[in-house]
């Protein structure tokens, strides 16, 4: 792997993802030939990384299991070091659709934005969410609507890709735990700023959610807390001077 | 009263004998040994001291000195456990940090060994 300008790097965190992560890595190969897969093995019991290498995808190999945030920051720290301009983050599980991708990289390329997130919700694609996700998501909607200054529609979304800018904040600071939220705030402290657009999902090939019922009352009062942490965190001298806050 | 100050001698006492003991055998590193030491000996100066205890008792407008002690100890510990929580905060950011470095080497490592091969 050798960047240049506007070099792209695609990541997969996966964990015990071995009946869906070949699929995924071949699906993206087949729509952004020639752009580098890295699957982040995030310590995974079963054969992932065997899988992964078999469909064409470099593997960065964890020695032990770092949870989602931890994972996804270890591609983001490798790809800032080897010097990437963009990164576009794909789960390992199949539920995103590679076809997005290339809108997704051409958003990041001219859009002047530092993440774009690919939205279940922005345009019809089919996509329906059960009524618990769909509440907890509608209401992190109504809490980050103040805090970001403007709506995002999709703020659990793991589709997302990042520029040089971000991957340099996320290379020292990323949430370790469901980063998704708490990375949007991230962003915000800088000023930063996020872009969405419409996104097919689809169901998973395998495996089962992490958030569970049980799961997801510790999830709320978590990302609750990270976001509470990350807005006291708010500081004003990091305001880009000549920089629009919030097009 | 007597009694339960006489069984709280004996546990700080014990406290002591286990903590001294622990650092020896190297299970408990020296520098985290302090805490608990500190507590067990504060414990065993006041429960021997019935004077400080029924003074301090008398400031805080409790009719029972021992109480003092219990919220002494009470004190002592949520410090500690404080302390541990961000011992062991720090510890983890340390071990994530340390885990993606090594798998970023290996990674490295890698790209060079087949690097050289196919060369």
């Amino acid at each position: 792997m050798s960047p240049g300008k506007d070099s792209l790097l695609i990541i997969v965190p996966a964990y015990n993802e071995e009946g869906a992560v070949g699929g995924v890595v071949r699906s993206i190969r087949a729509v952004m030939a020639g752009t580098p897969v890295l699957v982040i093995d995030d310590c995974s019991i079963d054969a992932t990384q065997e899988v992964a290498r078999h469909a064409g995808a470099r593997v960065l190999p964890l020695p032990h299991h770092l949870g989602l945030g931890g994972c996804v920051q270890a591609g983001y720290k490798l790809a800032f070091e080897l010097g990437y301009q963009y990164v576009i983050r794909v789960d390992g599980d199949g539920q995103h659709d590679a076809g997005d991708i290339p809108r997704m990289f051409e958003a990041l390329r001219t859009s002047g934005c530092e993440m774009v997130i690919g939205s279940r919700f922005v345009g019809e694609n089919g996509w329906r969410a059960g009524v618990i996700r769909a509440l907890g998501i509608r209401f992190f909607r109504m809490v980050l609507r103040p805090i970001l200054g403007k709506p995002v529609r999709d703020p659990t979304s793991g589709f997302v890709g990042v520029n040089r800018a971000a991957l340099q904040v996320f290379s020292k600071s990323f949430p370790l735990e469901y980063p998704e939220i708490e990375a949007l705030v991230v962003l915000q402290r800088k000023r930063f700023r996020f872009q969405e657009i419409p996104c097919k999902m689809h169901p998973r090939r395998t495996g089962r959610s992490s958030i569970t019922a049980y799961r997801s009352i510790y999830y709320i009062v978590h990302v609750l807390l990270g976001v509470f942490v990350n807005v006291l965190k708010f500081d004003q001298r990091t305001r880009r001077p000549g920089k629009p806050e919030n097009p | 009263m007597d009694r339960l100050l006489n069984v709280l001698t004996v546990t700080s006492g014990l406290l002591l004998l286990l903590v001294l003991v622990s650092v020896r055998r190297a299970h408990i590193r020296v520098e985290y040994s302090v805490s608990w030491l500190l507590a067990a000996a504060a414990l065993l100066v006041l429960s021997r001291s019935r004077g400080m205890l029924e003074a301090a008792a008398h400031k805080l407008g409790l009719s029972y000195p021992p109480l003092v002690l219990l919220i002494v100890i009470g004190g002592v510990f949520l410090l500690m456990f404080y302390r541990f929580s961000v011992i062991l905060s720090k510890l983890r950011d340390d071990n994530i940090a340390l885990a993606q470095r090594l798998a970023i080497l290996e990674y490295h490592l890698q790209s060079l060994r087949e690097g050289r091969r196919n060369a």
